[in-house]
């Protein structure tokens, strides 16, 4: 039943992905209306299927790949109706639909939705430690996204070579403020994630530590590039899809390797 | 009741035609010797179009003759370059001219603001009635939609145009940005003007005359620094113009090299306007630096038209319903009046939907 409302949630997304497309093709893009709408609806649905998901395994719904993958895409989304009104309304709404369809087209497709053969014993610390990171590489899936924005301008003004898009993509020293914010926004809420993670009572295996520590310094490197200006801003935004690249697979890493022992 | 508008416009006559027709005419006058019911006079640079409503016929001379500047020249000479649309045509014909459609450069918003005017002219004169302020108050509603709509107006297609809506597309609040010009010519003059017109407060000229350096910052609103100090002065610039008649390039990537590293996060919009070029082309390829000479700003203005050509069959299919949808309310409401009257309210013959 609740795999109908992530269904219908990709739909709403896929659908804001079609509309981008048509209207960039026809050259009359207007991204305020029915892509905020459609994220939004979205966004809805996918709160709804977490919500239900939860309500039946007793606490998050992070306990196995299909659900960390639909809460990263649920990350996602929230960021893009969190980080404000002028980066919403440009084309960022239309750059977020795809990586969600993506994300929960695979989560949908594959067959990861493994239930756990007993229930997993609620743990608020385990819970906060897991949500946190998911939020948290929900704003770096967002700045990997604004990097992406910023290198599309950023190549369009190099070459004198501008397209329909350019009109519609937010100015470069925007883009790269946006950048920064949700890096350090990501940055923070992974900190608190990583500390959280052991306080949660269970011995945390080596591997997760790890990678975990990994894209912490990662990102931590990326931030002092840029806050010692290590890095050119065309730099940091290829830092930003590289480190989301690398982070979301050691995420399946940490995840296949949490599936493959036994709980706690 | 017939509604028809005529007139001369770039795409049929030579600017010496046109301007035997400019200039001599009000909507009052027009209004005063032709017969006609409600009169609107349009006059821009590429255009002279009378917009009228009448019970008889009006001929095209009738008005030619209340148009000519001279009293020597026959107007019977200038009918031919003269066009005509009747009813729904002159409906479609003025949404098209209020939208920028039909334009010289596609897609300018001058025109708006010109057709604005025209119309409040013959309102306050009296020329104008209840036909031509449903007509022209429509015709101002579809040109904000086709704008809002499409991008019939986006891009920029001269060089200040250019050189600003680059500097948004780089710097966001360009009023923010500082900005040195180098050289006091024409275009740099121009640009800058741009530039101060978008709300930049920080602008440096520097020229190799002082006195002229002086007199184009007094002109536009900055200061003058001397020929000298320019290259200490683009440590802290957003923008450089630059239009000087040096015959070798005045910025080189040696010479930039050191002040980047002092704002590798802070990107460099150059625009070079000048032939010989004033900065050596290379430049463009250093980090954060965006170098658009005039071969440059040209082709981004031919990409912007471009661009608004495409547009142009979006905003046709806008106007379009805005045609059908004008002279079905308008028969509509005529309809209903002379039902409720017993006769119409606007002249002894209700319009028929086939005249407008």
């Amino acid at each position: 039943m609740d795999r109908y409302l992530l269904i219908v949630s990709t739909v709403c997304f896929l659908a804001a992905v079609v509309h981008t497309i048509v209207e960039l093709r026809a050259g009359v893009f207007r991204p305020m209306r029915f892509n905020f709408f459609a994220v939004g609806l979205g966004f809805m649905f996918q709160t709804a299927f977490l919500s239900v998901r939860g309500h039946a395994l007793g606490r998050c719904p992070l306990t196995n790949l299909f659900e960390v993958f639909i809460f990263l895409a649920w990350s996602v989304a929230l960021m893009y109706m969190l980080v404000g009104p002028p980066y919403r309304l440009s084309l960022m709404g239309a750059f977020t639909a795809p990586l969600v369809v993506l994300l929960q087209g695979f989560a949908l497709v594959a067959p990861i939705d493994s239930r756990h053969p007993v229930k997993v014993p609620a743990n608020p610390w385990l819970e906060f430690h897991a949500s946190i990171s998911i939020v948290a590489y929900g704003a770096f899936a967002l700045a990997c996204i604004a990097g992406v924005m910023y290198l599309i301008q950023e190549r369009q003004l190099k070459t004198h070579q501008l397209h329909s898009i350019f009109y519609h993509l937010p100015p470069l020293t925007d883009l790269y403020a946006t950048i920064t914010r949700l890096l350090w926004w990501g940055f923070a809420l992974y900190t608190l994630g990583i500390v959280s993670g052991f306080f949660t009572g269970h011995p945390l295996p080596r591997v997760q530590v790890v990678a975990a520590i990994g894209v912490w310094l990662l990102y931590a490197a990326i931030l002092q590039g840029r806050h010692l200006r290590w890095f050119a801003p065309r730099w940091v935004a290829t830092l930003c899809i590289i480190g989301f690249s690398v982070a979301l697979a050691l995420l399946w890493g940490i995840e296949f390797t949490a599936e493959m022992r036994p709980l706690p | 009741m017939n509604l028809f508008c005529l007139g001369l416009s770039h795409h049929t006559a030579d600017v010496a035609t046109r301007e035997q027709f400019t200039g001599s005419a009000t909507a009052e006058s027009i209004l005063g010797q032709t017969g006609c019911a409600e009169v609107s006079l349009l006059t821009t640079c590429n255009r002279v179009e009378v917009y009228a409503v009448s019970q008889k016929r009006v001929s095209t001379d009738e008005i030619a003759r209340c148009l000519v500047r001279r009293i020597d020249i026959d107007p019977h000479d200038y009918a031919p370059p003269f066009y005509r649309y009747e009813a729904e045509k002159c409906v479609l014909h003025l949404f098209r001219v209020a939208s920028g459609l039909d334009s010289m450069v596609v897609g300018e918003s001058e025109i708006l603001g010109q057709a604005k005017k025209a119309y409040e002219s013959a309102r306050t004169s009296g020329a104008a009635g209840p036909y031509l302020h449903r007509l022209f108050q429509r015709a101002f509603r579809v040109a904000k939609q086709v704008r809002t709509h499409t991008d019939i107006a986006r891009g920029a297609v001269s060089v200040g145009s250019v050189a600003v809506d680059l500097a948004q597309r780089i710097f966001g609040k360009i009023s923010e940005c500082k900005v040195l010009v180098l050289g006091a010519g024409e275009i740099s003059e121009r640009t800058a003007r741009a530039l101060i017109s978008r709300g930049v407060r920080d602008l440096r000229v520097a020229n190799r005359s002082m006195d002229r350096a002086c007199e184009l910052a007094q002109a536009v609103g900055g200061r003058a620094v001397s020929f000298d100090e320019w290259a200490a002065q683009c440590r802290e610039i957003d923008i450089v113009i630059t239009a000087t008649a040096s015959e070798t390039p005045l910025l080189t990537p040696g010479d930039l090299a050191p002040m980047l590293r002092e704002r590798l996060d802070r990107p460099l919009f150059i625009i070079d306007i000048a032939v010989p070029r004033d900065v050596d082309p290379s430049v463009n390829e250093m980090e954060g630096v965006y170098l658009y000479d005039i071969d440059a700003i040209r082709s981004v203005a031919e990409q912007s038209l471009a661009l608004r050509r495409q547009q142009v069959a979006a905003a046709e299919a806008i106007i379009a319903e805005h045609v059908a949808d004008f002279v079905d309310s308008i028969s509509r409401g005529l309809t209903r009046s002379s039902q409720t009257a017993g006769h119409p309210s606007l002249g002894e013959n209700p319009l028929r939907a086939s005249e407008v």
